[in-house]
């Protein structure tokens, strides 16, 4: 079964058409990178799979059914880090607040969500931070609680939205090997968004690229390339292959590098 | 200790003592569950806000010929909602927001000015007098803590959820919106108890000391809230204590208290540096 399923979809914000046109296939239990420059809807197209943003032509399916939001089966992790952080919240108080979170009553958890956050802490590694408040953990530490609270609810499609954003390259890796592991060993489908694709090496199966309202899907050796990124780009690009890494650059511009910097 | 239990009962001997203790109680409980949430919001500035707003709306009913309680309930959340549904729109605008509220007082002034003979209930409303609450306004208060800390007990799972994970909580069906609205209502309602114990320019020290204080003993949530409550509590119950000893303004050592109280919890937390506080709740 296809875990998402775009169909001539036209997604847009502040009446701009940020993808135009899309039409793709994402199968179960494929690990897929989502990639592009800024502004190329990789956050637009995660809110359209969410339902946050209606799709102004064509039609989203996610596992089958048309996209909402409050879909149980769909987890997320915003790239939008909010003020928590400065909190002296407890870790596992704040992974807590996601089971349920929807529903009016008092923010208290019977045993199974009480058992739901701890297997969630646990999937990520976190139980050392149950205890410890937000505002002692490391950029590192935190990625994981946000993890942990997408899995909350056992969803089959996780969207991570900018996972590696102000990550050191150590901690990128950790944060994919994580990733992997958690869409091998619970079977999920995963859409990763990212500026640089060199993380992800190895670890995913397909690349989603974004450009200029549209987008290319296919393995790396498929989509990296000068032809495909260059439509996407709207200018000349080449791809250039170093030890195992890959560079998308234009002229001298390593542009991932930039738009990475041009973010933080 | 020269105040033993002769003392005590002395004090309390008087219906404006019972009184004051009653209300005080009411109100710290509303405001130190109200405060957490505010604080967790980081929306302090908000109850500080509403109060303002409100002392326009308490003088134009005393103006009116109504009682002032029943101006400032209704204009607090007037103003909850509407800064409810402005939400975002409402960040980055101090000066503009500073204007509205000096405006608001402002207001207030040229109101109590048509009545001079209410120039009494100018110190009052700005600076509160618990001591000269009534068995009525006792009454008015406990209903209105009763709606306060019921609505807050429906709304707290998703109102906690929409404050500290926004964009997931959106993605998961929870309208940020309509708990802002909601909670926003809340807190103008429990702005209106406060100000009848501290008056509209203290609010922040009864709704926002001893929450804040709280967030820096705990990580738990639970409590955090118990904290809070507890501490609002011993700040108006001592504070009306030391009043009546000294003859001190009550709201003087109500503010005292919660500096003191705020600044020996951030004493608290630095002296435990980095070491992890609190065992985690449930």
């Amino acid at each position: 079964m296809t875990s998402l399923e775009l169909d001539d979809v036209t997604l847009t914000l502040g009446g701009r058409a940020v993808l135009a046109g899309v039409t793709l296939a994402i199968g179960a239990r494929e690990f897929v990178g989502v990639l592009g420059p800024n502004g190329a809807g990789k956050t637009t197209l995660m809110r359209g799979i969410l339902g946050l943003v209606p799709a102004s032509r064509g039609t989203i399916r996610v596992l089958g059914k048309p996209a909402a939001r409050g879909n149980p089966s769909v987890g997320y992790m915003p790239q939008t880090r909010n003020a928590a952080g400065a909190l002296r919240l407890s870790g596992w108080d704040f992974v807590a607040r996601v089971c349920d979170g929807h529903r009016l009553g008092l923010p208290f958890l019977d045993e199974a969500g009480r058992r739901e956050v701890d297997w969630a802490l646990e999937m990520v590694g976190g139980r050392d931070l149950a205890r410890r408040p937000l505002s002692e953990l490391s950029g590192g530490e935190r990625q994981r609680l946000l993890l942990a609270q997408a899995l909350i609810g056992r969803p089959r499609l996780l969207l991570l939205d900018e996972p590696l954003i102000s990550l050191d390259p150590h901690h990128q890796r950790a944060v994919v090997d994580l990733v992997k592991s958690l869409q091998v060993e619970l079977g999920i489908t995963v859409l990763f968004s990212t500026h640089e694709l060199n993380p992800l090496l190895g670890a995913i199966d397909r690349v989603l690229y974004l450009g200029r309202g549209q987008a290319a899907l296919g393995t790396v050796d498929e989509v990296i390339t000068g032809p495909v990124l260059s439509r996407l780009y709207g200018s000349e690009i080449d791809v250039v292959h170093l030890n195992g890494r890959i560079f998308v650059m234009s002229g001298e511009h390593d542009l991932e590098r930039h738009e990475h910097r041009h973010d933080a | 200790m020269i105040w033993n239990v002769t003392s005590t009962a002395t004090m309390l001997d008087y219906d404006f003592m019972r009184n004051a203790f009653m209300a005080a109680t009411i109100v710290a409980v509303v405001a130190g569950l109200a405060g957490y949430f505010l604080v967790l919001r980081g929306q302090t500035f908000a109850g500080h806000a509403l109060s303002h707003v409100g002392f326009t709306g308490a003088t134009a009913a005393i103006l009116l010929g109504v009682t002032p309680l029943s101006g400032l309930i209704l204009v607090t959340i007037a103003g909850g909602v509407g800064m409810g549904l402005l939400g975002d729109r409402l960040q980055n605008r101090d000066v503009a927001i500073g204007i509205v509220l000096s405006l608001a007082l402002g207001l207030g002034l040229l109101f109590l000015h048509f009545f001079v003979a209410y120039a009494t209930q100018a110190t009052a409303l700005l600076f509160g007098n618990v001591l000269a609450v009534d068995t009525d306004t006792i009454w008015v208060l406990l209903g209105l803590g009763i709606v306060c800390v019921v609505a807050l007990a429906i709304i707290s799972r998703p109102l906690l959820f929409a404050s500290l994970q926004p964009e997931l909580a959106e993605a998961k069906g929870v309208s940020l919106r309509l708990f802002s609205v909601l909670f926003l209502a809340i807190v103008a309602l429990a702005t209106a108890e406060c100000v009848q114990i501290v008056g509209v320019l203290l609010v922040f020290s009864l709704m926002v000391g001893p929450a804040a204080a709280a967030q820096q003993l705990t990580s738990s949530i639970a409590k955090g809230l118990a904290i809070s409550v507890a501490l609002a509590l011993a700040e108006a119950w001592l504070g009306i204590t030391l009043a009546f000893y000294t003859d001190w303004p009550t709201s003087f050592w109500i503010t005292a208290l919660s500096a003191a109280i705020y600044l020996a919890a951030s004493g608290v937390r630095a002296g435990l540096g980095r070491r992890p506080v609190g065992p985690m709740a449930n």
